[in-house]
């Protein structure tokens, strides 16, 4: 599903320029369910909005579902967002003057899917979500693990092939993070490919691979065997 | 379309204090813009009236009594004009149009019991166009030149002593007796009177052997071309005057001896303070709608700058930027358009309220033959300059839309929904 090879990525300022990623080698299968953990600074959300066409890279290659992502026009790539990819971010991003049902409903609205249509659409995910009495509240209306699960059915609506979730749980109480954790959980079960970016470690003991980053390379990464994460030396390792 | 349409108005509705102060604005903008147009028009219009009741290019002349010696000749002589003066005026003054002597006399016209005394006119032809006199098609005719010649006996007279004489009769046709002559009614003038009392008009010739055995009168009224500057009106009374001095044996110094009223000079001193009040309005008319252009501008570059976190949010769940900049744009022109119309009509309303009632007013009034004398008519404006107004709010709602839409929608997605 996801490709990288040889990535690079720096921020250029006034002052300084900033190497986030130093060559990221990674390969993601279709129905993986991923975490990507490390420091702050490590350059994890770096890699995810990249994988999310949310930001652009400086070198390598990056083939989703079998396209390069390379030199997109803003259409290609919304085109790609839109059909390819469901975003959860840490700060829900809802759009506050939207409703939860008119949030959810939004991604068709760029498919020039019909209203009467996507409200239902819309209505089932929220279902799935319980959220149905909740439909017609604004985001400031709803808990933090009610938003989240909101944004998680407006990223679902689209059935999109890979869900990126940047610090999903970031903003949430533990008991809530179990609820968005299982939700998550249920989706990747049902094939969608999963990729979750955190530093919190029961969050990354829920997937079944954790890619651990340290200073812009691929530390090394852990794949859970019955149950238990297992340290697989990465190339770094074994070409020590 | 439809859903686009439903998704602005969807916008809108949920933002209502935006939305309401970019339409404030620009309500605002184009209602005071069109009152303002609407009463530089009313004062233009007023005053345009009040001149367009007689011939804008009409001088009129009357002889006077000299107040120097000229010539050997005492002072205190009375002057009179004679046919020789119009013809010289004719054939002389090459600025001279319609020209036509004025014999003024009251008599009794009296119709089988009724009567009445009322100012009788010899006039020639011409009078109808330069005092612009009204005469319908079913009211008959004025005096031609046939009548001149045959020093016809016939009469046109002003609609009220018609009425007067005649009550409910049919009075074209019929003889009316003035002084001790019959004369036969040809045409009733329409206009209202402005100045005195009414009017009954022959042919002067006539005038001139039944009332004037001496043939000599008083005034001459005539329209003149081709001055248009105040100078140029200057230097033409005083040629005049010396014309008339040299053939009339007095001393174009005396103001006495002979009076020039020239409409024109005042009408090109009306006009330029007319060019005055237009341009007053115009630059106000331009600033209002400056401010009204900077009101939309800023609103909308605050408001696009506020929304660039949910921009952000569109494109990372796949909205293309000209999806977004169709939106914000669409938006400007349906707040612009709707609000600006509703400004229009408020504004085109108020005008239209303020003449109802300055017409019912008027109507209102009891019939008199006093003029009626306004500085404030019609203050209403061209739907087109409003029309043009808004066109331009709308152009310059577009603009501030689009300027910073398009640098927001150039921000990659992960950068807009960091702002907050």
């Amino acid at each position: 599903m996801i490709q990288i090879r040889q990535l690079h990525k720096s921020y250029h300022t006034e002052a300084l320029s900033l190497h986030v990623l130093k060559g990221i080698d990674l390969n993601i299968e279709a129905g993986e369910y991923v975490s990507i953990m490390g420091a702050s600074g490590s350059g994890k959300s770096t890699l995810l909005n990249i994988l999310g066409i949310l930001d652009t890279y400086d070198a390598g290659d990056y083939h989703l579902n079998g396209s390069l992502i390379r030199n997109l026009s803003e259409k290609q790539a919304a085109k790609y967002r839109n059909e390819m990819i469901g975003f959860v971010f840490q700060s829900f991003n809802l759009i506050n003057f939207k409703n939860a049902l008119e949030n959810v409903a939004l991604p068709l609205y760029y498919k020039k899917v019909s209203r009467k249509k996507r409200n239902i659409i819309a209505m089932e995910h929220l279902d799935r979500m319980g959220l149905k009495e909740w439909a017609h509240h604004l985001p400031n209306e709803l808990s933090g693990g009610q938003k989240q699960r909101v944004a998680i059915a407006r990223a679902m609506i689209s059935n999109p092939k890979v869900i990126l979730a940047d610090e999903p749980t970031g903003a949430l109480d533990s008991k809530t993070t179990e609820e968005v954790m299982e939700v998550l959980t249920n989706l990747n079960s049902e094939g969608i490919t999963t990729i979750i970016v955190t530093h919190e470690r029961s969050v990354a003991d829920a997937t079944r691979r954790i890619i651990h980053l340290k200073d812009g390379m691929i530390e090394y990464e852990t794949r859970k065997e019955n149950g238990i994460h297992e340290t697989i030396p990465s190339l770094k390792f074994s070409s020590l | 379309m439809n859903d686009h349409f439903q998704e602005i108005l969807d916008t809108l509705k949920k933002n209502k204090l935006r939305t309401t102060l970019t339409g404030l604005s620009v309500s605002w903008g184009i209602f005071i813009l069109i009152v303002l147009l609407g009463a530089g028009n009313g004062l233009k219009n007023g005053v345009m009236q009040n001149f367009s009741s007689r011939a804008v290019n009409m001088i009129n002349m009357w002889s006077g009594t000299t107040s120097m010696p000229h010539n050997g000749l005492k002072s205190g002589r009375q002057l009179l004009f004679t046919e020789n003066e119009v013809d010289a005026i004719n054939d002389q003054v090459d600025e001279s149009r319609l020209i036509t002597a004025r014999y003024n006399t009251t008599q009794t016209i009296s119709y089988e019991t009724e009567y009445g005394s009322y100012g009788l006119r010899g006039v020639m032809p011409n009078y109808l166009d330069i005092e612009k006199l009204v005469i319908p098609p079913e009211k008959g005719r004025f005096i031609n030149e046939l009548d001149m010649k045959e020093k016809n006996k016939v009469i046109v007279l002003d609609q009220k002593i018609a009425e007067v004489l005649f009550k409910d009769e049919q009075p074209l046709g019929k003889y009316v007796k003035v002084g001790q002559v019959m004369f036969k009614v040809v045409g009733l003038n329409t206009k209202k009177e402005q100045y005195g009392g009414s009017n009954a008009y022959i042919p002067f010739s006539t005038a001139q052997a039944i009332y004037n055995p001496q043939r000599k009168f008083w005034q001459i009224t005539f329209t003149v071309d081709g001055l248009t500057t105040e100078a140029e009106n200057e230097r033409f009374n005083e040629s005049l005057r010396a014309m008339m001095g040299q053939r009339m044996n007095f001393n174009p110094e005396d103001e006495q001896a002979l009076y020039i009223y020239n409409a024109q000079s005042e009408y090109v001193e009306t006009i330029k303070i007319f060019g005055g009040i237009t341009f007053f309005v115009t630059i106000i008319g331009i600033l209002t709608l400056i401010a009204g252009i900077v009101g939309v501008s800023n609103i909308m570059l605050v408001s696009v700058k506020e929304r660039t976190r949910e921009i952000g949010i569109r494109k990372a769940i796949g909205a293309t930027p000209i999806s977004i900049l169709k939106i914000i744009i669409l938006e400007s022109i349906f707040i612009t358009t709707i609000f600006g119309y509703i400004g229009m009509l408020l504004g085109i309303g108020l005008t239209e309220l303020i003449n109802f009632f300055m017409v019912q007013s008027a109507n209102g009034k009891p019939v008199t033959d006093e003029p009626q004398m306004s500085v404030f008519t019609n203050p209403t404006v061209d739907i087109g300059y409003a029309i043009f107004a808004t066109v331009i709010l709308i152009i310059a709602g577009v603009i501030a839309g689009y300027l910073p839409a398009r640098k927001a929608v150039r921000v990659q997605p992960i950068e807009a929904m960091r702002q907050e």
